[in-house]
């Protein structure tokens, strides 16, 4: 059943709502599949999808509740706005908001209290128009003890577990997490594209961890064993000029020490400004897909291969 | 005066993405004053301008204290004023979230990290700051609370409040909290608009940031008329946010400065298509109008005013 979450007149003749799909049958526990902070991102719009209709299809092997929030940030996805339109703020940065604040926080502070009581929450996020990335789970170090072995259930390639920063406090995952609600965050795909790879591996992924939690009875697939690493093997690899990047090297292979992985080039002189190559051996998880760069965007991130 | 580079980017089609510095003085790194961060900080950069101006007259005039010199930033970011956004052109960050930066990292680390690496060494640090929601506030200092902050040398701005604030997640990465982290005593100045110029507000910040130099012994003097206020020192949470109860557009009635009485109507909120009066803004509280938004549409919940109570 569609059921609003929230509801905030906006200044002319419109109404801004935050709406689920609460699915339910039995007393079994509770999922939240969450997507649409980030406007640009549309990969979780086919998880969402594909979901509903199955979960829908087999409701005879449900025994709990699967909640679906497809847009968080509905204006953002409707203006292709990466952040909430009008206020140019970065919706994951104003978690857990607040009920008496402005429109932005009081709808923050509703989303955190809605989905508070989960026994997991996967809030499904695609990168950003820039970069492309393997489907992966990035988890704080600080909850990682709790949330590894969920995120094993997702069928991800890779579970990123990174070091606390301040600034990641006010996100929507933590929130959650900082009130029992674990949270897992999935990264995948590129922003304003779906990958239809992509969002079928990481449904079938949910429907493991729901079986798992004794939510979901039908069949599923067997999850592949993440690569579960830390920022010490992770490798940065940012540009040394600015230019079109071209690369040479696909997303997800296999490289050596040295590979040649593009080139940024500068297309009116017709000249190469730099030659980029790997330095390490290990699989390219992150790799650029906008082609304009500047000094310092960031070109690919390999996980490293321990020799 | 000397202009230089402080830290240049280059491009594949525009011009070199350049910071430019402006010293007064020589020895010691004794001031920093930075203006537009932000690419919509037009009143910030007039002021800037305007500080140039003065101190160009002071130094011809032999004010400056010898030993002592002062590096005025008017833009970090012309990229984006030249094309009339707020933060950076491409990825869209906001460069006063980088602090202190990583000079190997994204391209807004480097801007941050190239800016702080020039104007870290200096013993007070000033910043013209603007809010994230438009509007206009009565010209004020702010202060950060980190155990570093010095509200005594805050005053001596003269400027008629000093707001002192409690820190959030987020500003561990802005310029004014990774001065004083780097043990630089650093300011806050907010005065007037953002994206316009109020002629008044920029006299009185461009007075203050003289003053405090003069009180401080960078200038044997401020080249000033008077020393500004009797500073009132005030802590973010006194202030009275007040707030639109719904959306529609705002007629407003009292602009910063104007003193208020509990009960007073302040604004209306205004059926867009009709005309009718939605909701009025009540003021809750004796006190001044500290803060007024100016977008004449407003979404329900807004902060329309902030009051400092009487
Ligand atoms: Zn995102």
């Amino acid at each position: 059943m569609i059921e609003t979450v929230t509801k905030v007149d906006l200044p002319v003749d419109e109404s801004l709502r935050i709406l689920k799909n609460r699915i339910q049958r039995g007393e079994g526990r509770r999922i939240s599949i969450v997507t649409g902070t980030h406007g640009d991102e549309l990969e979780g719009q086919a998880v969402c999808f594909e979901v509903a209709k199955k979960v829908n299809e087999h409701l005879e092997c449900l025994n709990g509740t699967v909640d679906i929030y497809a847009a968080l940030n509905p204006l953002g996805i409707d203006s292709i706005t990466r952040g909430i339109p009008g206020f140019d703020l970065d919706m994951n940065r104003i978690f857990p908001g607040s009920e008496d604040g402005v429109m932005t926080e009081y709808v923050a502070s509703k989303i955190v209290g809605d989905i508070k009581g989960s026994d997991v929450c996967i809030d499904i996020h695609a990168s950003n128009i820039f970069l492309r990335e393997i489907p992966q789970v990035r988890i704080n170090t600080e909850t990682a003890k709790t949330l590894v072995p969920l995120a094993g259930f997702l069928n991800v390639d890779f579970i990123w577990v990174h070091a606390a920063a301040t600034v990641l406090e006010s996100t929507l995952a933590y929130s959650l997490n900082s009130i029992e609600t674990p949270t897992l965050v999935v990264e995948m795909g590129v922003g304003m594209r779906l990958t239809r790879e992509y969002s079928q591996q990481l449904t079938d992924g949910i429907f493991c961890l729901m079986r798992h939690l004794g939510i979901w009875s039908g069949e599923v697939t067997e999850p592949r064993r993440p690569i579960v690493s830390t920022d010490g093997q992770v490798q940065f690899i940012n540009a040394g000029a600015s230019g079109i990047f071209i690369p040479q090297v696909e997303h997800t292979k296999q490289v050596k020490k040295g590979d040649y992985l593009g080139d940024i080039v500068n297309p009116l002189a017709g000249i190469v400004e730099q030659r980029i190559l790997s330095p390490c051996d290990g699989m390219v998880f992150t790799l650029r897909e906008y082609p304009v760069v500047d000094e310092g965007s960031l070109i690919a991130r390999i996980l490293e291969v321990q020799g | 005066m000397k202009r230089e580079t402080i830290f240049e980017l280059k491009s594949l089609y525009r011009d070199s993405f350049r910071i430019t510095g402006l010293t007064f003085g020589r020895g010691e790194k004794s001031a920093c004053i930075v203006g537009a961060l932000r690419g919509n900080e037009v009143q910030q950069l007039y002021t800037c301008s305007q500080l140039v101006r003065a101190l160009k007259r002071l130094e011809a005039e032999g004010c400056i204290n010898s030993g002592k010199s002062i590096l005025v930033v008017p833009s970090v970011n012309t990229y984006s004023m030249n094309i009339r956004k707020r933060f950076w052109p491409t990825d869209n960050t906001d460069i006063n979230r980088m602090f202190p930066g990583y000079e190997l990292g994204e391209t807004t680390q480097r801007i941050a990290a190239g800016l702080f690496d020039a104007i870290k060494d200096y013993k007070n640090g000033v910043q013209f700051a603007s809010f994230y929601i438009p509007g206009v506030f009565v010209p004020h200092v702010r202060i950060m609370k980190t155990g570093y902050e010095n509200v005594d040398m805050a005053r001596e701005f003269g400027l008629p409040y000093v707001v002192i604030r409690d820190p959030r997640p987020y500003d561990t990465t802005t310029l004014n909290y990774n001065w004083q982290v780097w043990e630089a005593n650093a300011f806050s100045v907010y005065a007037g608009t953002t994206d316009t110029i109020n002629r008044g507000d920029v006299t009185l910040a461009v007075n203050a940031v003289l003053n405090f130099l003069h009180k401080e012994g960078i200038l044997k003097s401020s080249g000033c008329a008077h020393e500004g206020y009797i500073t009132k020192i005030i802590a973010e949470s006194d202030l009275v946010n007040v707030q639109a109860r719904t959306a529609g557009i705002i007629d407003s009635f009292v602009p910063p400065g104007t003193n208020v009485m509990r009960g007073e109507v302040l604004a209306q909120i205004l059926d867009p298509f009709e005309g009718s009066v939605r909701s009025q803004i009540i003021s809750p509280t004796d006190g001044v109008v500290f803060f007024a938004q100016e977008d004449p549409l407003v979404y329900a919940n807004a902060s329309v005013y902030k009051i400092v109570h009487m």
